[in-house]
């Protein structure tokens, strides 16, 4: 590959969140108003999964 | 008193077979060829264009990040698993594996994450496939 890319695990998970989100919301709803919000519905419990993992992970480690 | 049912009926509508149309096979095809285009050739611009960049994006990115593509393999579950959801990408998958890319070890754990954005974006785009048939079909608008 011509490129090499570096990223932390949360931007990953961010850039990841994105794009999943943006896929899921075009093809789970038929209306534009509709996609948008299940967009943002998808990537808000996409990162907040992402931050409840992360303290589950530091509670276990502890 | 019996009513002839109507063409609006839910429930006539799911049982009836959607019609074979030569739009309804070629966008899917399109679709998973080149991610987002099924959607493009059925005039769905925004919705292709938004498609086509997150399942691309996606799939660079996982490159970039050293991220290990499937080959066909008859053998680990894990490994079919994988290369179904890579074989996903469509033409992405084929000119990766043509340029060579994506066939060194895992080493670091952000090339696992690239081998998963890889088969994510494959998933995705079977997402978008499914997608671009319904709006062939008629069920979606």
């Amino acid at each position: 590959m011509p490129f090499t890319l570096t990223l932390s695990h949360f931007s990953a998970a961010i850039v990841f969140a994105f794009f999943a989100s943006i896929v899921f919301g075009i093809t789970q709803r038929s209306q534009a108003r509709d996609q948008v919000r299940y967009g943002l519905y998808c990537f808000a419990m996409f990162v907040g999964g992402v931050f409840v993992a992360g303290w589950a992970m530091w509670f276990l480690r502890r | 008193m019996a009513t002839a049912p109507k063409s609006g009926d839910k429930k006539n509508d799911a049982a009836a077979p959607a019609a074979m149309t030569t739009i309804s096979v070629l966008a899917p095809a399109v679709g998973w060829l080149i991610p987002g285009a099924g959607h493009l050739m059925q005039k769905k611009w925004v919705r292709g264009i938004l498609l086509m960049v997150s399942v691309v994006t996606m799939f660079l990115l996982g490159l970039g990040m050293q991220g290990h593509i499937y080959k066909p393999n008859g053998g680990d579950i894990l490994d079919v698993l994988g290369f179904v959801g890579d074989l996903g990408a469509g033409g992405l998958y084929v000119f990766a594996r043509a340029q060579d890319w994506g066939i060194g070890m895992i080493s670091h754990a952000t090339a696992d994450y690239g081998t998963k954005f890889l088969i994510v974006a494959g998933l995705l785009n079977f997402l978008s496939v499914a997608d671009a048939y319904h709006i062939a079909i008629g069920k979606k608008q």
